[in-house]
């Protein structure tokens, strides 16, 4: 039995039953749909259970790794329970020092991330000299200023946009104007890419293993 | 008090972290990484949380005889498949596991989000209107870009795909700045919201 033959078909079939959405909901879409739901969930459950909860839990827990039993290790086995405790409605309360743990730990990593990454990074890309790179240069970074300061003018509703706040707004909901369309031309040419690929599977892939060769 | 306990474990976990990053010295910076790599082992439990009620839902589908229940036994079936291969055969390359998702669920996501190419240009169709002219900018900047990706578009001019880049490069940077900036600021509020116990919708009430 060839597996490889196998597989192209599971995927050329699966591929082509998604596709039928295309004429109207039926049940070869819903079938496929249902079955992407089931198998993802799986998959992340494996994943979590191979590359998460086996090095860094039970691993450290009964020192498989370096031989030292880690006991500290029980803590988030027990949170990691209380998380499940949602399941049972008696004790279901017990999610919430879970969920508060996730959240807090969350809020911590992401305030300080974010806040490198997101706004100091990106204020420190936008202050750019404006001379000594040509003309088009100029404007360049001149466009990428003006359009920064003019967009987070337009997203501070602290003060009334009238005047040259408001002006300065007008600017920015132009250049977001531009960015939003400039990213979903963007957004657009990425799915089609992926329509592209699962074309050429159909037919670069599956269709010769009937004898078919384009 | 109920809600006393959660908010305390909000307040020492978030605090913690900031602290982590400011003091790289122990006792912090040892109890900081513990903390992260626990954050990671909770998290996971979420997932199984997730897929037991995704199992509860479906069982409750069938059982009930609910709109489309045929189809559950189709999400509980993928599920049972993968696991078992997962759980008897590993994720090795070449093992039941891996083979499944390399040839049914990595087919089926690329369809998922192709699929999405046909809505979105639908969506758009029916919602871009040249009605003023930023519309009209939006609408223009959308299509340099989408022609500039594609070979047609240098063919009808040479320029196409430079000021496409040039439009990615340029006002879609600045735009997308601002918005990173202004989005960075929320998600900083937001979170010393929730570690100083303002926000505390998550835990399900105000209580």
């Amino acid at each position: 039995m060839n597996w490889e033959v196998i597989g192209i078909w599971l995927g050329a079939v699966l591929t082509l039953m998604l596709y039928s959405f295309l004429y109207r909901d039926n049940p070869f879409y819903k079938f496929a749909e249902h079955l992407f739901v089931g198998m993802s969930a799986a998959y992340w459950v494996i994943y979590s259970i191979y590359n998460v909860l086996k090095p860094n839990f039970w691993d450290e827990l009964t020192g498989a790794g370096d031989g030292t039993p880690d006991y500290l290790m029980i803590i988030p086995g027990v949170f990691g329970l209380f998380m499940l405790a949602r399941l049972i409605p008696r004790i279901a309360g017990l999610s919430r020092l879970a969920l508060a743990m996730i959240v807090g730990t969350g809020a911590g990593l992401s305030l300080v991330s974010t806040l490198q990454t997101n706004c100091l990074s990106q204020i420190e890309g936008t202050i750019v000299p404006l001379t000594g790179s040509g003309t088009m240069g100029f404007i360049n970074n001149l466009i990428i200023v003006v359009g920064v300061v003019c967009g987070l003018v337009y997203f501070f509703f602290s003060k009334p946009h009238d005047g040259i706040t408001g002006k300065a707004a007008g600017a920015g909901i132009t250049v977001l104007m531009v960015a939003f369309g400039a990213s979903f031309g963007y957004t657009v040419m990425a799915r089609v890419s992926l329509l592209i690929g699962q074309a050429q599977f159909l037919l670069f892939d599956w269709l010769p293993t009937m004898g078919i060769n384009l | 008090m109920r809600l006393f306990l959660p908010l305390l474990v909000t307040f020492l976990c978030g605090i913690l972290m900031i602290l982590h990053f400011f003091v790289p010295h122990r006792p912090i910076s040892t109890l900081g990484d513990g903390l992260t790599e626990w954050y990671m082992i909770v998290a996971s439990a979420a997932i199984f949380l997730g897929s037991a009620n995704l199992i509860q839902v479906h069982v409750h589908r069938i059982s009930t005889k609910a709109r489309n229940w045929q189809y559950s036994p189709v999400v509980l079936g993928g599920f049972a498949a993968m696991m078992v291969a997962g759980l008897v055969w590993g994720l090795e390359e070449n093992r039941p596991f891996d083979y499944m998702f390399q040839n049914m669920v990595v087919p089926m996501g690329a369809t998922m989000f192709s699929l999405l190419a046909f809505f979105v240009a639908s969506a758009a169709f029916r919602a871009f209107r040249a009605s003023n002219w930023r519309a009209t900018l939006l609408l223009t900047s959308a299509f340099i870009v989408m022609l500039g990706r594609v070979p047609l578009g240098g063919l009808i001019w040479k320029r196409i795909p430079e000021i496409s880049e040039w439009m990615m490069q340029v006002p879609n940077m600045a735009g997308q700045r601002a918005v990173m900036i202004g989005a960075a600021l929320g998600v900083v509020s937001t979170s010393l919201r929730m570690i100083f116990g303002i926000e505390r919708s998550y835990l399900g009430g105000t209580d």
